[in-house]
């Protein structure tokens, strides 16, 4: 079982919640830059799937899943 | 095999908000997608949109809504609701459109009793505009129109307005109730309290309202993640949290 948080990279502006509230410090700032300017977060490992990343995610740009 | 844990709903779009990073009308407008998605709004629903940042949003919603004109969404919502009571209408305003310009509208629906949902974005600015003084900016805040360094002052223009309360003293409507979204849990209550006040529509009781403290990193000038700790250190002490009024049990 594999923990995936897939971020939808022109969708994200950069606001960090999401690397705020993940109780895993799993997000970190990213490095490349987006259509609109912005910085989408990077995922590292150590995701539990818990999804409270895409909760806060005032775009919808992140979707978490669980891939056998 | 895929198990998802948070999909993006599916009476969304594929249109990229207009919003700022960071913003709560974001949030509540996701938070709205999902109900209407686990409660079938999407053929029964129908949504009012009002003037401000959220103007562009029923684009967001593969589904029918109404975009009406400065703060008269909740008269609107009336001709909807009278013309078919069978439909589900959902009234989603911020504070420069219900407060200030769509005041009358907003109280004599309360006071006709008008059975349909209200949901206020409160950010205690104007957004869209250029983060102007709102009827609803805290005392000492600044804003464009009330600059540094005494921001709002009550010689000027008076005290910040409580929709939920003023709105709670009406006996037509049977819901009010004040949350916020600046953490993961009250994200969650807030989606709680939106459900309860749909579910009230649906029961046909009367008008429910939910007030929403919402971030407005750009019209406040901060940082969104300190965005959301302002609203915990200044806007909760003047718009306290919970449920200030609950009639739904009286009104059976």
């Amino acid at each position: 079982m594999k923990n995936v948080v897939e971020i939808d990279f022109n969708r994200c502006k950069e606001c960090g919640y999401c690397i705020r509230f993940c109780p895993k410090g799993v997000l970190s700032k990213g490095e490349k830059v987006n259509k609109k300017g912005y910085y989408p977060p990077v995922v590292g490992d150590g995701c539990i799937a818990c999804g409270t990343c895409a909760r806060v995610c005032p775009d919808t740009a992140i979707t978490v899943y669980k891939e056998d | 095999m895929r198990k998802y844990v948070y999909k993006r709903p599916e009476v969304f779009t594929d249109a990229i908000t207009t919003y700022c990073g960071g913003c709560g009308h974001g949030i509540v407008n996701k938070l709205m997608a999902e109900l209407i998605d686990e409660m079938g709004l999407q053929e029964n629903g129908i949504l009012v949109w009002p003037i401000g940042c959220s103007c562009l949003s029923d684009r967001y919603y593969d589904m029918d809504a109404y975009m009406a004109l400065h703060g008269r969404a909740p008269a609107a919502a009336t001709g909807i609701k009278r013309a078919d009571p069978s439909k589900c209408v959902i009234v989603y305003q911020g504070d420069g459109d219900l407060v200030s310009e769509g005041m009358a509208e907003i109280m004599h629906a309360g006071i006709r009793g008008e059975k349909f949902t209200v949901i206020f974005i409160n950010n205690a600015i104007y957004g869209m505009t250029g983060a102007q003084m709102a009827p609803t900016t805290l005392l000492g805040q600044t804003a464009t129109t009330a600059p540094a360094p005494l921001g709002r002052i009550v010689d000027n223009s008076g005290y910040p307005v409580k929709m939920a309360e003023i709105l709670a003293e009406l006996p037509g409507v049977i819901y009010s109730e004040r949350v916020t979204v600046n953490s993961p849990q009250r994200i969650i209550a807030c989606k709680k309290a939106l459900k309860k006040a749909i579910q009230l529509q649906l029961d046909g009781k009367g008008m429910s309202f939910v007030e929403v403290l919402s971030p407005c990193p750009t019209g406040w000038k901060m940082a969104p993640t300190k965005a959301l700790d302002w609203i915990d250190d200044e806007m909760t002490k003047v718009y306290p949290l919970g449920v200030i009024k609950d009639a739904s049990k009286e009104a059976e």
